[in-house]
């Protein structure tokens, strides 16, 4: 998620934090003066101070568990599998041939319009919301594993062929290596949509957690509160999506940048 | 041939299975219903035009929204992409505001809006336009500089320099930008649908799952996945059509 490679300076950074809090501040002054709808742009420092306020309770940590848990459950269990998965289909020619026509039906498919089915068969419920989340983060990885197995350079096999590496070896040694970039593309996909997944979920089920916390303020038209929950979603959103590069920067350090 | 017949197999397999294992009664036929029904209410929701109906209300919340979206990503990605310092400036604004989840301001679009079809095209608008916006600004700073110096000697404003030369030159990677953003479009009018907002597609199906009717919930579902695979198919023809293998190393998602 890097953007195109411009040095930027320290300077700069603090260029734009001052933009940013100059741009909250207008917004603070407007709301102050009642230029813009105190209910639906309600001041930024009201929402901070809801944020606070509920930080400091404890109905706000059992939600953020609740969610991040199932969020965590579900990307987790999708990946392995999804990699697992990927890794077989996308090595053996034979089985690509049937599998995959059938993957590329299914990958136009928005995640969300299997949701129904999953409350059809499990009802509004914990296990509906992670089996949710579980279905739809599998198919980025699963696919983009797939794609990074079948694209081994043909001169690495033949080194490997070279080299007498037993079968095992050749995957551990050449295909993952070779592969990783792709799975790393397909998690980062998958973890947006596992939070997308999750929040969505419940909303619908009405399970504690952070989707049904902002649902509720705003059908109570507690505005402060509603963008304080946005914040944290955000925050959620671009701090997993950190520290999942991190694990991808460890991961690929020996490919040349 | 061989190879159709192969890649048929599969997904042949599971329908047979799933049909018999509901005729037989080993699967609740009334909870899962099975591929014949299924088939009978998919050509059943277009007789009687509730597909078209939903699809109508689906598609113009998403081409709305993606117009909007569209047009202001493009518009602030050229201004990035031509002014670095403005870019920079607004550096930490955007990567603040980018990874919220679309799905989280619904809430908000619903306080705002009330239900229908400006709710759902706010959030349409918010989510095509940050993939525009990244895809812009790079195109535009990728533009050969030569285009560029072109324009001063021949003394342009700037409003003719973004329209013919700008845009123009990176016009292709847009065209991909516009793509990926399509897809995304219709993603999020049914994820919406589904989630709060009682029009469209995403809604039909909710429907039909709620007044357990699980033939007319596969059928929306068939339909929703088969109308996102021509959309897809399409405009993938369109791109390399007008542009070639121009656009194509934009190809990832950033």
């Amino acid at each position: 998620m890097k953007r195109s490679g411009t040095k930027f300076g320290i300077g700069m950074w603090l260029g734009s934090l001052c933009v940013a809090a100059l741009l909250v501040g207008v917004w603070q002054l407007a709301a102050q003066a009642e230029l813009i709808s105190p209910v639906f742009f309600p001041a930024p420092l009201r929402s901070f101070e809801s944020l606070w306020d509920q930080m400091a309770g404890a109905d706000f940590w059992n939600a953020f568990r609740q969610t991040l848990s199932r969020m965590a459950i579900g990307f987790v269990t999708a990946s392995i599998s999804g990699v697992a998965l990927g890794a077989a289909i996308g090595l053996s020619p034979q089985l690509r041939t049937f599998v995959e026509p059938t993957l590329e039906l299914i990958r136009p498919l928005p995640a969300s319009a299997m949701v129904p089915v999953f409350v059809l068969l499990l009802g509004l419920n914990d296990r509906m919301i992670v089996a949710v989340i579980v279905f739809s983060s599998l198919w980025p990885v699963l696919l983009n594993t797939v794609h990074g197995f079948k694209t081994v350079e043909p001169r690495l096999v033949e080194l490997a062929r070279i080299l007498r590496l037993s079968r095992l070896e050749m995957v551990w040694k050449i295909a993952l290596p070779n592969a990783l970039p792709d799975i790393f593309a397909g998690l980062r996909l998958s973890l947006t949509v596992s939070l997308i997944l999750a929040v969505v979920a419940e909303m619908l089920a009405g399970s504690a957690g952070l989707g049904q916390n902002i649902i509720l303020a705003a059908r109570s038209f507690r505005s402060a509160d509603l963008y304080a929950g946005i914040i944290v979603l955000g925050a959620v959103g671009y701090l997993s999506n950190v520290i999942l590069e991190r694990v991808e920067q460890h991961m690929l350090r020996w490919r040349t940048p | 041939m061989q190879r159709v017949i192969k890649g048929l197999l599969l997904p042949a397999t599971l329908l047979l299975s799933w049909e018999l294992s509901a005729r037989s009664g080993f699967l609740k036929a009334e909870s899962l219903s099975y591929p014949s029904a299924v088939f009978r209410a998919a050509i059943g929701i277009v007789a009687d035009g509730s597909l078209f109906k939903s699809a109508l209300e689906t598609f113009s919340a998403a081409v709305g929204g993606l117009a909007v979206g569209a047009a202001a990503g493009i518009l602030v990605g050229v201004a990035f992409g031509l002014m670095r310092t403005l870019a920079g400036l607004m550096r930490v604004s955007v990567e603040s505001l980018r990874p919220i989840p679309s799905v989280a301001l619904i809430p908000l679009a619903l306080l705002i809006h009330g239900y229908g079809f400006n709710m759902e095209s706010s959030i349409v608008a918010f989510s095509c336009f940050w993939p525009l916006l990244i895809i812009t600004e790079s195109a535009v700073r990728g533009i050969e500089p030569g285009l560029i110096e072109v324009s001063r000697v021949l003394k342009f404003g700037l409003i003719d320099r973004v329209l013919k030369i700008v845009l123009p030159a990176a016009l292709p990677r847009i065209f991909v930008g516009l793509r990926l953003a399509a897809a995304v479009s219709l993603v999020v009018a049914v994820t919406v649908e589904i989630t709060a907002n009682p029009i469209g597609l995403g809604y039909a199906l909710i429907v039909a799952q709620e007044s357990m009717r699980p033939d007319r919930m596969f059928a929306f579902i068939a339909w929703i996945g088969l109308i996102g695979w021509a959309l897809n198919a399409s405009l993938l023809r369109a791109q390399l059509r007008w542009f070639g293998k121009m656009g194509n190393w934009a190809e990832q998602p950033p």
